[in-house]
């Protein structure tokens, strides 16, 4: 089995994606909380840094896997390594 | 029931293409949740009628577990690839809520919302760490682990680290980290079934057993699968309906997850106003001075005793000589005998007295303000200083530890091996942590919903004129919760009552003023969330032993039906196992279920990361740190927590690194896997080409002259 230029390229878009949505899972998750105290406005009732640990970390956990599946599955038929479904 | 056995195509779960295949599911569990709430509604007016309250307990018991049952009968198989992977053919969306309640356990549903209550911020440690973890689940192993497309965890690293050694090592791990989760959970199981119903705690454990076995033992993943989808619908409605009701009776809006910010702003200045209240420092006064006075006792026990013996002893003589009611002796001889036999058992019931009269005597009951990051003060003395800097750092490591061990449990790692295809394992993560994040949502606003009716309600009303539920709930169970006019002025102050974290779900539609049905519902959908991770987990077990272990490495010849009844022998063995130990009540068994995220991050998350984004990785780097990583947070958690020390008689003073807390070991222990893992790779012999194309083989969804791993 002998990979392209196209599978490199794949590879490399792969760990791309993966370490800029891992960097933003960082963000939101020891970054906000190690400046909870300091993030403490309000928003919409809560201080915001609980906001975030309670709901805000939460969606955006969501959204990342989502944007990735979303991602990885178009970059599968760009680079022709999808696999053929039965319906 | 023409049709629906196994063998036969058409069946429930047996339909021919993927895509007709799901449009029957949604067909099938539409028509399941239609018929789940005309059940409750029926009920409902049967209780209006005048149904006993234990019958509708019964009946709630009896019909779910029936119905979990006749799922695992109809989904009955003999053929591996269904037995081991439910055929691969679980569409992402069903394969997200069967993970959801695999996921979903009895601590999850009952005990989060109370963790939240009890401790506020520093709760939502939980909330962030069983969430975050997906990404990790997604971004590093889901689509990986599908395309390598085997059975389960221990297979990936048997053939990626090209070995029986590293294979195992992922059997004891797997077998470590999901034996202590399946007791917690059957635990839970016996826990609830003895509230539902009234029997006692051992038969509670065996009934809930046996429908755990009927489902796993006959269908394996696919009946496992399709009872917990069955059991996510249940557990999501019965966890929704009480919030939304108790949220529209205090603020008029049935979306408590979005407007309880406001109630949070309510009980923060409540707790202002309690913290200063001078009739709860009163009470705070009153349990101090028992503590001081039990401290007094500690210095000389011996002494303190003897008074203690003549003191009962005159009473009792004082009242036959008054010839008082036989009541009253009676409750005087009782006293007498209640009194510690000797010095060692005096000494240890005081110390244990005294600690926790002293945990009552802090303002607001010892709970810490709701809305407040972490403990201590960044601006204060250096005391204060440490105190947030110490509580910060247990925060983000609790964080941490949760989200690499959720991403390392082979429960959960083997559901993705279920799905038809690598595109729809990507998806399927996506579908998991949206429905678990339904709940995960719900419960911080529980908890402050619970938190303002107690502080706004029952604060400060007469002690005759409480609401019903609470002498309730004190009848059942007092370490629930237990009132007592400690300053006798008639009123309830919160110091006064103690309160424990489960009743936070239990009790809420009681607070919330609903019928009894909706507290049966509740109880059947904690219930469903216990039944459905203990089936999963003590699936894994069962293949780790029989698939990994008798087949991988005793006997390669065994045929297919050997395989899967030795794993149905299998799984009888451990389930009763792991339920006598739940019936022994061991102690400590909420640490038990965290150690067992920290293990399974330790031993697993380097070398199944490594195995898949490194090439070079070996198979005695992978050993190495599986055995370092692993046996580093073992080490910690031995000569750190209690109860542990006890069982293994350490007696060296307790040395916290860095202050962090033993639930947390884990966090020594995953650098120090990835850093073994890569040293002793890189000085040993790069791997075999034949592992380094499998390697390259995972990484993409499809390759030409794709070489087939996966198993039949």
């Amino acid at each position: 089995m002998q990979l392209t230029e196209s599978h490199r390229h794949y590879w490399r878009k792969n760990l791309n994606i993966t370490a800029v949505l891992l960097a933003v899972w960082f963000v939101v998750t020891f970054v906000v909380t190690y400046f909870a105290r300091d993030l403490n406005f309000t928003f919409f009732g809560w201080p915001f840094s609980f906001w975030v640990a309670s709901q805000g970390s939460l969606v955006v956990y969501v959204l990342i896997i989502w944007y990735y599946a979303h991602y990885m599955n178009r970059l599968d038929q760009e680079h022709n390594v999808a696999e053929i479904e039965e319906d | 029931m023409a049709g629906l056995a196994p063998e036969s195509s058409g069946g429930i779960f047996n339909a021919g293409s993927n895509a007709a295949f799901k449009k029957q599911l949604n067909k099938v569990y539409a028509w399941y949740t239609g018929g789940f709430l005309i059940f409750v509604v029926v009920l409902a007016i049967l209780e209006q009628m005048g149904l006993p309250r234990n019958w509708i307990g019964y009946i709630f018991l009896a019909a779910t577990v029936f119905l979990y049952a006749g799922i695992g009968v109809m989904s009955r198989t003999n053929d591996a690839a269904e037995y081991y992977v439910a055929g691969r053919r679980v569409p992402a969306i069903y394969n997200g809520m069967a993970t959801g309640a695999d996921w979903m356990s009895a601590a999850s549903f009952i005990g989060m919302a109370g963790t939240l209550y009890l401790t506020g911020y520093g709760g939502l440690a939980f909330i962030m760490g069983w969430t975050g973890g997906y990404c990790l689940v997604a971004l590093f192993l889901a689509p990986y682990l599908r395309k390598f497309g085997q059975f389960t965890i221990p297979d990936f690293l048997g053939a990626r680290y090209d070995g029986n050694l590293p294979r195992l090592l992922g059997i004891l791990a797997a077998i470590l980290c999901s034996f202590t989760y399946v007791v917690a959970q059957i635990y839970g199981v016996g826990l609830i079934t003895t509230r539902l119903t009234g029997v006692a705690f051992e038969l509670g454990i065996f009934l809930g057993l046996g429908g755990i076995l009927v489902c796993s033992f006959l269908g394996g993943m696919r009946a496992v699968t399709w009872t917990q989808v069955a059991q996510y619908i249940i557990l999501i409605i019965a966890y929704m309906i009480p919030v939304v009701w108790l949220s529209v009776k205090q603020t008029g809006v049935p979306v408590p997850q979005a407007i309880y910010g406001y109630q949070l702003q309510k009980v923060t200045e409540k707790e202002k106003a309690l913290i200063d209240d001078p009739k709860e420092k009163e009470v705070i006064a009153i349990f101090q001075q028992r503590a001081n006075e039990l401290g007094e006792k500690l210095k000389d026990v011996k002494t303190a005793l003897a008074a203690d013996k003549a003191a009962a002893s005159k009473k009792i003589e004082d009242l036959k000589a008054a010839n008082a009611p036989a009541g009253e002796i009676a409750a005087a001889e009782k006293a007498l005998a209640a009194l510690p036999k000797d010095e060692a058992a005096a000494k240890d019931a005081w110390t244990k007295a005294k600690a926790a009269n002293e945990a009552r005597a802090r303002p607001l009951g010892g709970m810490p303000r709701h809305a407040t990051q972490f403990s201590g003060d960044p601006n204060g003395d250096q005391k204060a200083k440490d105190a947030y800097d110490t509580s910060r750092r247990n925060f983000m490591a609790l964080v941490f530890c949760l989200m690499v061990g959720t991403a390392a449990l082979p429960h959960i790692l083997m559901r993705y091996y279920t799905t038809p295809s690598v595109k729809q394992a990507r998806s399927s993560v996506t579908w998991s942590l949206f429905f678990i994040f339904l709940l995960y949502f719900t419960a911080p606003a529980l908890a402050v919903l619970v938190k303002y009716e107690v502080f706004t309600v029952l604060v400060g009303t007469p002690f005759d004129k409480l609401p019903a539920w609470v002498s309730q709930w004190a009848a059942v169970d007092p370490s629930l919760l237990s009132v007592s006019d400690v300053n006798k002025d008639g009123l309830l102050q919160l110091g006064e009552m103690r309160i424990g974290g489960d009743i936070v779900v239990l009790a809420t539609p009681e607070i919330g003023g609903l019928p009894y049905v909706i507290s049966g519902m509740v109880a059947a959908g904690g219930l469903a969330a216990a039944l459905s991770t203990a089936d999963g987990l003590l699936l894994t077990i069962a293949n780790a032993l029989s698939h990994d272990l008798y087949y991988k490495m005793i006997d390669p010849n065994a045929s297919t039906s050997r395989r899967v009844l030795i794993s149905k022998i299998l799984l009888l063995v451990v389930a009763l196992a792991a339920a006598y130990v739940a019936a022994q009540k061991p102690a400590d068994i909420l640490f038990l279920v965290s150690a067992a995220f920290s293990f399974a991050a330790a031993a697993f998350f380097p070398a199944l990361v490594l195995g898949i984004f490194w090439k070079r990785a070996t198979k005695w780097g992978a050993v190495v740190g599986m055995i370092g990583g692993l046996g580093v947070t073992f080490y910690y958690m031995v000569t750190t927590q209690p109860w542990l020390r006890g069982v293994f008689g350490v007696t060296s003073p307790i040395e916290l690194w860095w202050g962090i807390q033993p639930i947390s070991a884990g966090v020594f222990g995953v650098p120090l896997g990835f850093a073994l893992i890569i040293i002793v790779s890189l000085l040993t012999p790069a791997p075999r080409r034949e592992i380094q194309e499998l390697v390259e083989h995972v990484r993409y969804p499809s390759l030409n002259g794709d070489i087939d791993t996966r198993a039949t």
